[in-house]
């Protein structure tokens, strides 16, 4: 027998259509990493009725997939998956495990990381191999003005959970095959101490934000609630979705839901207007994604004007008014 | 009585940070500092119970000497006592080291706990990982990202909203709440509690000697991840600058981007005169 390969994990995140997308983006990142460091590239998949992820995550580049298939596992739950996972990554002796940062992901991850005695970096937004063979870890760190660039010395297997939407997932080959490993569940699993007494689909409008083709978000620029509420005046005549900043879903001028940034939403859109937004990192890092920025700001010299295409130095209460006055009349017409 | 402990963090208040640039580490002790909103809506979820059904809470910080403002802040507000963990040795721990001293101390001065409070992040490095951590350090169930809360006998009901699904959960206590910032909103300062806080208030502080851990296992040292590299990440495009008057500036956008804007928009927004 030769010797066994260096393996990336990847945790099958299938529960809905945005997790079953960062499971694959990453299994496209892990294969690229696996060819730096000779390794293979293996998905973990727990859950019941789960072909179909299967093979979508095969064909979508896993070498590998363990899976753990169980009518106790229909539904997610952090106790039964840590334990499992744990068990699993203990046999195997993986040499890093990556997780989306979904919910479950940036909750799961830490027990599975405790558990094992390793180390794990929170939502990374780039991944590379250095020359040593170890895996570095970007992330924002530290109100958001700076990058940390982590590595996990000693420690395995090296852990990170990261952002969805940083890496391009592999164009689908049907014609890929993986050996699929089958995991039985074991008869003694301790009993959990959480219980799911009901969970159902939220009926918070959660993806129109990241859907949008228009953004207009909004920062403790605006200056008030009162004034930060004519953006979604703003996002009404452009038939776009109003986000918002940290601070601003602080001080309670905008919904948790409008939140973009680390912890919140990514956007896309084609254009995104960005007013009185001095562009923290975790802020910058989930808008970066879109086509086209105008940002309004007082400030010439905050990093959000560097990095949009227009960059408007005036009072962005002022020319939200503005705007709206401006497209009434366009609009009218 | 029921039992609470809220794990609250002091962060820095300052948009310029003072890192040490040999380790990488903030030095925190040079910013002035603030506790950490999701720390404070936990500590209001403690306080909700005890109003309720009355509880005794024990917040408990790790940090530089400074962070007792934070524990003054939490017995201001109502906590019952506040455990300070500070030692030069703790500095630069990662979640895995933090969550360690954090059991240690729990286990030694509130073996009894019912439950144990946290914010679900914080706002410098936001990790959102010591709770979760802590819980598996202590063995008991945790619960992430909670914004309702309440307790009945011995166990807590839960709802949260994550990854798109709306929640009701039950935990078996002991256990563990990350609290988030969309639960109900903290209370004010009351003066007899702010008295209360800065006068003769039940603060007692704990390092790493007193609490048995060895320096190999905790700090920088102990970390399982070791920060190697900070920089500043800024993207720069090449942007046009529009100055002048609002009427001047929206001249200019409307002139030179109303095509690409309408297009989007889907309406035409040309002006006659094009």
């Amino acid at each position: 027998m030769g010797e066994k390969k260096r393996a990336i994990w990847v945790f099958g995140d299938f529960r809905n259509y945005f997790q079953n997308r960062v499971t694959l983006q990453l299994i496209s990142k892990a294969r690229e990493m696996a060819g730096m460091i000779g390794g293979e590239v293996c998905v973990v998949v727990l859950g019941s009725q789960t072909a179909e992820y299967v093979s979508e995550y095969i064909a979508h580049g896993a070498d590998k997939i363990y899976l753990t298939e169980d009518p106790r596992l229909v539904e997610y739950s952090m106790e039964t998956y840590s334990f499992l996972m744990e068990r699993l990554a203990r046999r195997e002796k993986p040499e890093i495990i990556l997780v989306g940062a979904t919910s479950f992901g940036r909750e799961f991850a830490p027990h599975v990381a405790k558990r094992l005695g390793t180390g794990l970096t929170a939502d990374c937004i780039d991944l590379d191999i250095d020359e040593k063979g170890l895996l570095v870890q970007r992330a924002p760190s530290f109100g958001g003005k700076l990058i940390a660039e982590t590595v996990i010395p000693e420690r395995r297997p090296q852990m990170a959970t990261v952002r969805p939407g940083i890496f391009q997932e592999l164009p689908h080959d049907f014609s890929r095959t993986a050996e699929i490993v089958h995991v039985p569940m074991p008869d003694n699993m301790p009993s959990d101490r959480v219980h799911i007494i009901s969970r159902e689909p939220s009926p918070a409008k959660e993806d129109h934000l990241e859907q949008a083709k228009i953004v207009v978000c909004g920062g403790r620029g605006m200056g008030s609630k009162k004034k930060f509420s004519r953006l979604y005046e703003l996002a009404e005549l452009l038939g776009g979705e109003v986000g918002a900043t940290r601070p601003v879903v602080y001080l309670n001028w905008a919904n948790r839901e409008a939140l973009v940034g680390q912890a919140g939403k990514q956007i896309r859109p084609v254009i995104l207007f960005s007013f009185g937004i001095s562009g923290a990192i975790q802020h910058t890092a989930s808008i970066r994604k879109s086509c086209f920025i105008i940002a309004i700001n007082k400030n010439p010299k905050a990093p959000i004007m560097k990095m949009a295409d227009v960059a408007i130095v005036a009072d962005a209460g002022q020319i939200c008014n503005a705007l709206i006055n401006e497209l009434k009349q366009r609009i009218r017409r | 009585m029921l039992k609470l402990v809220v794990c609250i963090k002091q962060v820095p208040q300052v948009s310029e940070l003072p890192w040490d640039p040999e380790t990488w580490h903030l030095q925190r002790e040079l910013a002035e500092g603030m506790m950490n909103p999701a720390c404070r809506f936990a500590l209001e979820a403690a306080l909700k119970i005890r109003d309720k059904i009355g509880a005794r809470i024990t917040a408990v910080t790790m940090g530089p000497p400074s962070a007792e403002e934070a524990l003054r802040e939490a017995v201001a507000l109502g906590a019952d006592k506040g455990i300070l963990l500070t030692d030069r040795k703790m500095a630069g721990a990662d979640t895995y080291t933090t969550s360690l001293t954090l059991s240690k101390v729990i286990q030694k001065i509130i073996p009894d706990f019912d439950l144990i409070l946290c914010g679900a992040s914080t706002i410098d490095s936001d990790t959102a990982q010591v709770g979760p951590q802590l819980a598996e350090e202590l063995d008991i169930p945790g619960v992430a990202y909670v914004h309702e809360l309440t307790i009945a006998g011995n166990k807590a009901r839960i709802r949260r909203v994550a990854d798109g699904f709306s929640e009701t959960i039950e935990m078996e206590l002991p256990g563990l709440v990350t609290i988030n910032t969309t639960s109900e909103a903290p209370r004010y300062m009351s003066f007899r509690g702010f008295q209360q806080a800065f006068g003769e208030s039940d603060i007692i502080t704990h390092d790493a000697a007193s609490l048995g851990l060895h320096q190999e296992w905790i700090g920088a040292r102990g970390s399982a991840t070791k920060i190697r590299n900070v920089y500043s990440p800024i993207a720069e495009r090449g942007n046009l600058v529009l100055t002048g008057t609002n009427k001047k500036i929206l001249d200019q956008l409307f002139t030179l981007f109303d095509d690409r804007i309408g297009g989007v928009v889907g309406k035409d927004l040309k002006t006659e005169k094009n």
